[in-house]
């Protein structure tokens, strides 16, 4: 018997020389980074303010510096593929041979979505829904470091399958019966169903986390039609997790199940049924669009009222929206394959329902414009990215509203229109959303704004970019070429794509300017600096405490009697002085490093079950049911912050605001 | 009925709406949010339900559902985990009244049962597989195996808890935490009698009709 199961040298990629570079380089910078910060002496003050912390601020920071990092690890791949393509043409094969290109695309749709897209948005979340709702943190801390620390547990897994083995060959949606062991032999598709295995059980956690805490902890007085918007689309996108993720959890639970013990679920033979898998996928898959362009809206919501000083227009039909395409979303899965042969009522039933899905974000659309008119708009970094949204967003959404139409589907299904299409509603509605909200919060999470001229940089790059990488792509999808392709013969195809690869360099140029961005701002904080705590006059109770907030977010629990609170507060601030607070001692939740250890078990697990290291699945399977042990018999929960603490904090950041 | 009698006496204004009365008491927010777990829970069954509604006829020329239950079995598996949630919401109420011994009864009852319970599963599996109606055979077993395993998992996990929280008792004594996973813990064993309601009609009852 062999003990380290399927793993051996073999499985390392010494005669791919790109492969080996990448590798070298992220094994380089991880490895520089963990020498500086030990160096540096960081560690213990990593470990006790970062990596052990249940504050949700510090988790949802943590958050989007996982998702910056997977953006750059998954946009590389887009350099890749648009340079493939660039050139593959007529006889040429390109530098990228067919099995390293199809992993290339796999891996980038996995990580964009899962690793970049989701965790940002949660992020976000994490940073600001507490905040908005008034309260001191999530419902349940703790469950909320162990999710984060599984999502990252899932990044990890993937981005070992660069330099040990490799990632799936079969799209990021792996259909069987490719992703089968009778066609996917390897370890590819095990990285991707184990990757996302982990960290969707951690988004699952994410998602029953914030139902409970919007719909149970929020500050006195805040009825939910007090509620900003941002926390509704929160709302609706976790309710999403909930109702969604679990289905993904089953169907790649199947697909284990047939690649591990030879169960019949998707395969050709014993009768099982392929189609059963893509049908399940996109019961969670169309959901999921949802989960992240939902919170985008809010933002959106946020930024358009903020910056132009007026209360939302429309706030309940922005409320009913929400609410209504969080229920639909679940109706309209079967048109991401009107292709399968199913008859023409069922067809024609999710075209219609799919038609029918724009209509709410029509209506949301319209309320930002409105809100905008008649306002004193203020053109900052977010209002930038919120107006690039609108316009890009209207026309992948119209682009999406044509291939509702099953007729017309059936000469775009797979073509690059699609791909087109949906990379115009995700980049133009989910990645400027947290460009956005990054934007518009960073000063909350740090004390200091971002530097707006490289912020207004970055945002003219994206824009410019992404017309200049997916327009050509429309048009090359309507010359009938399909997606994933590693090379083509068709010549008249060539300068698009050669087009689509100077967009995606000014993208490119895009994502360096908020590297500068960031550096810039670091280096100039001093000028940058926020004292008061609301550095855009908002509206909304986050900007009620200081910038950083303090551990325990508000002296005092505030009291919410309308919409828009912090604004309506500042308005009558001049007719009544705030009167001294009585502040009383505050117990905050203590830190924890389960979260961190279950989450180095869970690497654990899913690299030995990934190889068939039996006993090392055993050895963390042990490891992490003592652990979670560990946890239930600890004795205190919660440590108190002195009321003195509390005043002295409070005394000093009103005689900051003061001056 | 009263209870509503009474809020009516009352001038609306003088009570704030539930929804603006401030965040929850700590029990509460616990409860709700293991209900929205057993929730995704449910809804994951629910996928390995359609599953198996899709798969009931591709038994790929092997063995079928009317050939292979012994409704006895099932039927004893039945009562068994239905009388483990009585005797579990009686070690609800001695938690409630603090009785410790009769907490522990109740509990090993319940504990006892489960494990009669998947004892019989069990050797429903073993049976099956010894007479060659393995997962491998055919879709359809490959979806009944799944899913009826998956809930004897959720016992078998449920059975883990049971013995740890009963453990918590002991050493920690009727602490608000321990009482909080108590609760939650009864939640979950009630709903796996639901999931298994479901189990026992969609696949055992109707999995028989010719």
């Amino acid at each position: 018997m062999n003990l380290l199961g399927k793993l051996s040298w073999s499985a390392i990629p010494f005669d791919q020389p790109i492969v080996m570079a990448a590798t070298a380089m992220m094994v380089v910078g991880v490895l520089s980074v963990l020498g500086w910060v030990t160096l540096k002496g960081y560690v213990p003050y990593l470990w006790r303010e970062w990596l052990t912390s249940v504050d949700h601020k510090r988790i949802g920071v943590m958050y989007i510096v996982l998702a910056l990092l997977m953006l750059l690890r998954g946009f590389s791949d887009a350099i890749m593929m648009r340079a493939q393509q660039a050139v593959a043409a007529g006889g040429a094969q390109g530098y990228l041979p067919p099995e390293h290109f199809d992993q290339i695309f796999s891996a980038h749709g996995t990580i964009m979505i899962f690793f970049m897209a989701t965790p940002f948005v949660i992020g976000l979340m994490n940073f600001v829904v507490p905040l908005q709702l008034g309260v001191r943190d999530m419902a349940f801390p703790t469950l909320n470091s162990v999710a984060l620390w599984l999502t990252a547990s899932g990044i990890l897994l993937t981005n070992i399958s660069l330099a040990i083995g490799e990632f799936a060959k079969t799209g990021w949606v792996a259909y069987p019966p490719l992703s089968e062991l009778q066609f996917s032999p390897g370890v590819g598709v095990d990285y991707y169903l184990w990757a996302l295995q982990i960290s969707g059980v951690g988004t699952l956690m994410t998602g029953i986390n914030f139902v409970t805490t919007i719909l149970k902890t929020r500050a006195p007085g805040m009825g939910y039609m007090r509620m900003p918007v941002f926390c509704w689309t929160a709302l609706a996108s976790n309710l999403l997790m909930v109702a969604a993720f679990p289905v993904l959890t089953a169907t790649l639970a199947m697909l284990l199940l047939d690649r591990y013990l030879g169960f019949h679920f998707f395969s050709v033979d014993g009768q099982g049924n392929p189609m059963m898998y893509v049908n399940l996928f996109w019961v969670w898959g169309h959901p999921e669009v949802y989960i992240l362009i939902l919170p985008a809206f809010g933002i959106f919501s946020e930024v358009i009222s903020t910056f132009s000083g007026k209360p939302l227009f429309g706030y309940r039909s922005m409320v009913a929206a929400t609410m209504v395409i969080c229920v639909l979303s679940f109706l309209v899965w079967l048109h991401h394959f009107f292709t399968m042969g199913a008859s023409a009522d069922v067809n024609g039933f999710f075209g219609v329902m799919t038609m029918i899905i724009a209509v709410p974000t029509g209506v949301k659309v319209f309320n930002w414009l409105f809100t905008m008119y008649g306002g004193r708009v203020r053109f900052t970094v977010p209002v930038l990215w919120s107006l690039g949204f609108m316009v890009t967003f209207v026309i992948g959404g119209m682009t999406g509203v044509l291939m509702a139409v099953p007729p017309a589907d059936f000469q775009l299904h797979n073509s690059l229109f699609l791909v087109a299409h949906f990379h115009n509603v995700i980049i133009g509605g989910v990645v400027f959303g947290v460009m956005a909200g990054y934007t518009y919060w960073f000063p909350k999470a740090f004390g200091f704004t971002l530097d707006e001229r490289w912020g207004k940089a970055s945002f003219w790059c994206w824009l410019i970019g992404f017309y200049l990488a997916f327009m050509p792509l429309y048009v090359l999808g309507l010359m009938g070429m399909t997606r994933r392709m590693q090379h083509y013969d068709v010549l008249s195809w060539q300068p698009w794509l050669l087009l689509a690869a100077v967009g995606v360099v000014v993208i490119l140029a895009g994502i360096v300017c908020t590297i500068v961005q960031l550096v810039v701002s670091i280096r100039d904080r001093a000028q940058h600096r926020d004292v008061t705590g609301d550095p855009w006059n908002g509206r909304t109770l986050e900007w009620a405490t200081a910038s950083p907030p303090p551990a325990w977010n508000f002296a005092v629990l505030p009291r919410v009697a309308e919409r828009d609170t912090y604004w309506n507060r500042k308005q009558r601030a001049h007719a009544t002085p705030d009167q001294p607070q009585e502040y009383v001692s505050i117990e905050t939740p203590k830190n924890s490093a389960t979260g961190f250890v279950n989450a180095f078990f869970a690497v654990v697990i899913g690299f030995a079950l990934i190889w068939h290291i039996w006993w090392m699945v055993g050895l963390g399977l042990l490891g992490a049911f003592v652990t979670l042990l560990a946890f239930a018999f600890r004795d205190d929960e919660e440590v108190e912050i002195p009321a003195e603490q509390i005043a002295q904090f409070e005394r000093s950041h009103q005689a900051e605001v003061a001056r | 009925m009263n209870i509503a009698v009474a809020i009516d006496d009352v001038r609306k204004d003088a009570l704030p709406s539930a929804s603006e009365a401030g965040p929850a008491p700590k029990r509460i927010v616990v409860a709700y949010g293991f209900w929205i777990f057993l929730l995704s829970d449910i809804v994951m069954f629910s996928a390995l339900f359609a599953a198996y509604a899709v798969l009931v006829r591709a038994t790929a020329g092997g063995p079928t559902g009317a050939e292979l239950f012994n409704q006895a079995s099932v039927a004893i598996e039945t009562a068994c985990l239905l009388a483990s949630s009585f005797t579990c919401g009686l070690m609800s109420l001695a938690v409630g009244s603090r009785r410790r011994t009769t907490t522990y009864v109740f509990a090993a009852v319940t504990f006892v049962l489960g494990v009669v319970f998947l004892t019989l599963e069990i050797r429903e599996f073993a049976g099956m597989i010894a007479i060659g109606a393995t997962p491998q055979r055919s879709a359809f077993l490959s979806a009944f195996f799944t899913l009826v395993g998956c809930h004897g998992l959720h016992v078998t996990a449920g059975l883990i808890w049971l013995a740890v929280m009963m453990a918590q008792v002991e050493i920690k004594g009727f602490h608000p935490t321990v009482e909080r996973r108590l609760l939650c813990f009864a939640l979950f064993w009630h709903a796996l009698d639901i999931i298994w309601v479901w189990l026992f009609t969609v696949v055992y009852l109707m999995g028989v009709r010719p």
